[in-house]
């Protein structure tokens, strides 16, 4: 087989690849005769939505709701560049205030629900960690968020609060690398929010302190202005806002406001 | 050469130049002085150029040999080894950052053995070099083992009927050889070292001044401050664009 021929054969593949590829992204914009709610969430609200949107399509047959979970900073920051959604839920005040400032909310939003922080430890509490300040003990590899990302911000609150600056190996950019540093053995604890550490339960213990009470975090939502499905996006709000939300949020560890 | 290759050149180069002129239209050049002067980019911009040089350094040291090995050495299984070194290339680099986490970690194979000296690699300084190095070397190997394929062996044949021991014909006949190749490889290596990502955050962590490298910093600092983010954009932009241009660019041309 000659060089241009294998050339020649490649571009057809990557052509046959990117056609199918085209395909199938098409066909899962517009699924026959469904309707769906976007919704773009804080990725903490990973387990707690996907289990609402479940339920939601169960009472609502042919309604589907399309989850994107991401940091809410990059969330916010993608409304702003003009991305399309229904709904935005943010884990925290901070993002929601940046995406309504920038003019992509339609209405006010609603606080459904608030989270905390805990003290991450691997099971059964090796290093016998009971307050913040067992963190700072030497030869203790602590992991926490990023002052510039909420649960670093709401860290840096309660460790004030306590009168304990907890000395971090690493700051890291989202609340699941912190816990994945604990589950995978290579962190002695990390500041994580009570619902991660209850949605890794099998895999860590919790250390609850008090000063975590100085730092609750709300939970806002709010639609997005241009929503492809309006009525659809605020049914879903509601339904979050009312009793399933708070069970379902509940059990994964959220407060309600 | 046809013209209408001229088209798809244009193209090519527009996707390259424009979105870092994108980047440049964000720019805040009025608060550009004190967001570059920051204690976090300049810690940043420290910590990313003398990790890069040493992994740099280390990428010669050993993977200039790997190179020659690769190019020279009649071994069985040649091929596969050469594709294993092109591995790192085509992984995504957090691909590469939980290999050296699972590896090197406090409960890797290797990580337990320097976790019971005392010893830690993941959150320290070392952990940033392993994981460039990681990802930079393969630049530096291909890029000798081919301007070792295709200069003239003949060369060291010769000098060994003169007589010449095998270290006295590699440093007399195969490393002046690889001089030309050696300038592009290093920059490269250089400046892939500079840009690694994936690898350090996974494998390293990020704390100011120990582990956050430039780019690290940059995507912290963009979940919270846009323009000081796309500052440091900027500066990895114009570091990158030196180190290509200043010390590459006769190199990269392969006249060097």
């Amino acid at each position: 087989m000659g060089k241009g021929k294998i050339v020649g054969r490649g571009v057809a593949g990557l052509a046959g690849l990117a056609l199918l590829a085209g395909c199938s992204a098409a066909g899962q914009e517009q699924p026959q005769g469904e309707r769906t709610v976007t919704v773009l969430a804080a990725a903490s609200l990973t387990e707690s939505f996907d289990q609402l949107g479940q339920r939601f399509s169960a009472e609502n047959p042919g309604v589907r709701v399309q989850f994107d979970y991401a940091g809410s900073s990059t969330l916010a920051e993608q409304l702003e560049q003009g991305r399309q959604a229904d709904l935005f839920a943010s884990a925290d005040t901070k993002n929601m205030t940046k995406a309504t400032s920038a003019g992509v909310a339609a209405g006010e939003p609603q606080t459904f629900a608030t989270n905390k922080l805990t003290i991450a430890v691997p099971k059964g509490n090796p290093g016998n960690i009971r307050s913040l300040a067992d963190l700072n003990a030497p030869g203790r590899d602590v992991v926490q968020c990023a002052p510039q990302v909420p649960c670093g911000a709401a860290a840096q609150t309660a460790e004030r609060a306590a009168g304990v600056q907890v000395r971090a190996a690493s700051e890291e950019n989202d609340v699941k690398s912190v816990l994945r540093k604990v589950t995978a053995g290579e962190a002695d604890a990390g500041l994580v929010y009570v619902s991660d550490a209850k949605a890794a339960a099998g895999q860590v213990d919790s250390v609850e302190f008090p000063a975590a009470d100085t730092a609750i975090n709300d939970y806002p939502i709010v639609p997005v202005k241009g929503a492809a499905e309006p009525e659809l996006a605020a049914r879903f709000l509601e339904f979050v806002r009312g009793p399933a939300g708070a069970e379902v949020l509940g059990q994964h560890g959220f407060g309600t406001p | 050469m046809p013209g209408v290759l001229w088209l798809p050149a244009v193209l090519a180069l527009a996707l390259i130049v424009l979105p870092v002129l994108g980047l440049l239209t964000r720019v805040d050049a009025a608060r550009l002085p004190a967001l570059l002067s920051s204690p976090a980019a300049l810690d940043a911009l420290n910590l990313s150029v003398r990790t890069s040089f040493v992994a740099t350094a280390l990428s010669l040291v050993l993977g200039g040999p790997l190179a020659v090995v690769l190019a020279r050495a009649r071994l069985r299984g040649l091929r596969v080894l050469r594709a294993v070194v092109l591995l790192p290339l085509v992984l995504p680099p957090v691909v590469g950052g939980l290999a050296l986490l699972y590896l090197l970690g406090r409960t890797g194979p290797v990580g337990g053995l320097i976790d019971l000296a005392g010893l830690r690699l993941p959150y320290t300084t070392a952990a940033v070099v392993l994981a460039q190095t990681f990802v930079a070397m393969p630049f530096l190997v291909v890029g000798l083992e081919g301007a070792l394929r295709s200069a003239d062996a003949r060369y060291e044949q010769v000098a060994a009927t003169l007589g010449a021991g095998p270290w006295l014909t590699f440093r007399r006949v195969t490393v002046p050889l690889l001089l030309p190749a050696l300038g592009s490889s290093v920059v490269l290596t250089f400046a892939r070292a500079l840009g690694e990502f994936g690898a350090t955050i996974t494998f390293a962590g990020s704390l100011q001044g120990t582990t956050r490298t430039l780019p690290l910093a940059i995507y912290t600092t963009a979940q919270s401050d846009v323009d000081a983010a796309v500052a440091m954009s900027l500066l990895l932009v114009v570091l990158a664009l030196l180190v290509i241009g200043l010390a590459g660019t006769k190199a990269v041309e392969g006249r060097g």
